[in-house]
């Protein structure tokens, strides 16, 4: 479904990515996991078409997607839900739903929002308050929420577990299975390894712009370097 | 960042502030002047720091008691703005009022009429796709220039005229706007500010089109149903229909999809871009829209004095029509009429300190940062 082939990122003279490649299938939950500053918000900005890649490429269903601007991606049916959540604090939960779904039709819209307040009935019961005055959990389930409304295919979260209580990290994870279950194919950048790994299907582990190890999210669990390194053993 | 230390201590402060103060006033004033302007800082400073002991704790709540109830009851009337029986009142006030008015408060309210109307132009620009525009003027005199040369040399009339210079003006926009847009923003402020400067430098130099620092004279008048407007009640009313077009344009504008994804590039540009909106293609519409808005007014204006030359286009323009946006309201509709009324209207009231406007307005615009960085009636947050 997306695959990146040697895809090469640099802001200035850093590279941030060194040639990565990997491979997203129908209907998985793919982890990429991996320290501070590994590439792994890079990797998706780049796949939004947020970032400009310097060398490789990036095709979704067959097609190269690398140079394409943002907009055309999210039409062609990925969305991200940004690092930091990134909501609109200034609108309220309604308003940016329908942002979510700026390159949908009415009806769609409509839809969408009724499904985003069954996933997530917190938000139905805020649909008119202001998304700053929200807590991070549910600002995390509005930008997830929102995400959705453009009815992706693929979906690329990044960091959901960023700043939550686990109790909260937990919920959101279960929410996400659902979401997977459900027919969306989902790439999931993640600090908290050993929650993304109990998550995903497949894993691939950033270090330095490199990937440096990838397999069955249930081998690497156990795989005593990534239990030294990520999950603290 | 580091400096002296002794610059952050705050009995230090009391002078040095003060005296900072003096020296910048130092020029123009006089040293006499310079002193007693130090001397009232520095008391100023003291009451200010006073204000700040905990001896007036209760006193300071209450004040912030009485000034929260104050802006809610402001609020609770601004609520019944756009009920109809008030909306209804106020254009009938506008339309029977100039008539027992002398020429000279027509004059004064026609132009707060086009400069309410420029503030909105540009508030789309600003204000709801947060680009900072430093030469909004230059679109305003191109609309201007375009009709009066097209009046002038080839006899074209008034109302194909406001087309004309709208379109010309929204034809540059496209032009500088397609590259510059796509970088950050800070360069359109840069190219926008050149862009002012330059416009009115080409105005100045290029006689054979523009006759430079002596203008153009014998811009046609408007004709409607073959009268010829001329007096000053009929310009006012025609900037009054403009005004009024203009303010519905706006409200369905920034009440569409367009108008909130303006709001989210405001808020936010990446999130914005990874919601699928083209914020390039929406930011440069932005720009051509309020860039037209103010051709259209440069060609009333151009047609209501007859007349225009480059020194009706200087960067203070831009400056106040920028300050009528930040001191009103960024964002907020009443908010800009309400901006474009005070800096029309009280350097009028206040004419014998004419010569301190500046530096009122410099004061006032500080101020506002400070303690309200929304504007009068603003909706939208501070950047």
């Amino acid at each position: 479904m997306l695959e990146l082939r040697e895809v090469t990122v640099s802001y200035g003279m850093i590279d941030a990515l060194k040639g990565i490649s990997l491979i997203v299938e129908p209907g998985e939950i793919v982890a990429l996991i991996g320290a501070n500053g590994a590439g792994k918000s890079t990797t998706l900005m780049s796949i939004s078409g947020v970032t400009g890649l310097r060398g490789g490429t990036i095709s979704y269903d067959g097609e190269p997607i690398s140079g394409r601007p943002a907009h055309e991606i999210v039409k062609r049916g990925i969305s991200q839900v940004p690092e930091g959540r990134r909501i609109f604090a200034g609108m309220t939960v309604n308003e940016n739903l329908e942002i979510g779904a700026f390159s949908r039709n009415k009806e769609e819209l409509s839809e969408g929002i009724e499904r985003a307040f069954s996933l997530f009935p917190t938000l139905g019961e805020r649909r008119k308050q202001l998304g700053g005055t929200l807590s991070g959990g549910e600002q995390q389930m509005l930008a997830i929420g929102r995400a959705l409304m453009s009815r992706p295919k693929l979906l690329l979260l990044d960091e959901p577990s960023l700043g939550l209580a686990p109790i909260i990290v937990s919920r959101i994870f279960k929410i996400i299975r659902e979401i997977n279950e459900q027919g969306t194919t989902i790439l999931l950048v993640e600090q908290n390894a050993r929650a993304a790994l109990r998550l995903a299907h497949r894993a691939y582990v950033l270090e330095t712009g490199k990937i440096v190890m990838q397999g069955k999210a249930s081998h690497l669990e156990k795989d005593p370097g990534i239990k030294k390194a990520y999950l603290g053993e | 960042m580091t400096y002296p230390r002794i610059l952050n201590n705050k009995f230090f402060n009391i002078v040095w502030i003060p005296l900072w103060a003096g020296l910048l006033v130092l020029p123009f004033t006089g040293a006499g002047n310079a002193v007693r302007i130090f001397a009232v800082a520095v008391g100023l400073m003291l009451l200010w720091r006073l204000s700040k002991h905990d001896a007036f704790t209760s006193l300071r709540n209450a004040a912030a008691e009485k000034i929260s109830k104050t802006s809610a009851v402001i609020m609770s009337f601004s609520r019944y703005a756009e009920a109809p029986l008030a909306v209804a009142i106020t254009l009938a006030l506008l339309i029977i009022l100039p008539v027992f008015l002398n020429d000279y408060y027509r004059d004064i309210m026609t132009l707060t009429g086009i400069y309410i109307v420029l503030a909105l132009g540009l508030n789309l620009i600003v204000g709801q796709a947060g680009l900072l525009n430093l030469g909004y003027v230059a679109f305003y005199a191109i609309g201007a220039y375009t009709y009066a040369i097209l009046s002038t040399k080839f006899g074209l009339s008034f109302w194909p005229g406001l087309v004309a210079g709208a379109a010309t003006a929204a034809f540059f926009a496209v032009l500088l706007g397609s590259p510059t847009l796509r970088l950050r923003g800070d360069y359109f402020a840069i190219v926008t500010l050149g862009l002012g400067e330059i416009t009115r430098i080409i105005l100045n130099n290029w006689d054979s089109l523009t006759n430079g620092p002596n203008g153009i004279s014998q811009v046609g008048r408007p004709v409607l149903f073959g009268y010829v407007l001329h007096t000053t009640l009929d310009f006012y009313y025609l900037i009054l229909l403009i005004a009024i077009g203009t303010v519905f344009a706006m409200k369905r504008l920034m009440t569409s999809r367009i108008g909130r994804a303006w709001i989210a590039i405001r808020e936010d540009e990446i999130a914005a871009e990874t919601m699928g909106i083209n914020t390039f293609r929406l930011k440069l519409l932005a720009f051509v829209l309020g860039s037209a808005w103010a051709g259209l007014t440069g060609v009333f204006f151009a047609a209501k004095m007859a007349f225009v030359s480059p020194e009706s286009f200087t960067f203070f323009e831009s400056v106040m029509i920028l300050c009528m946006v930040v001191l009103g309201g960024m964002g907020s509709i009443p908010g800009i009429i309400l901006g474009a009324l005070l800096l029309i209207t009280l350097p009028e009231v206040f004419r014998d300190f004419q010569d301190y406007r500046m530096l009122a307005f410099g004061v006032a615009l500080v101020l506002m940062m400070v303690f309200r960085p929304q504007g009068l009636l603003g909706t939208a947050k501070g950047k």
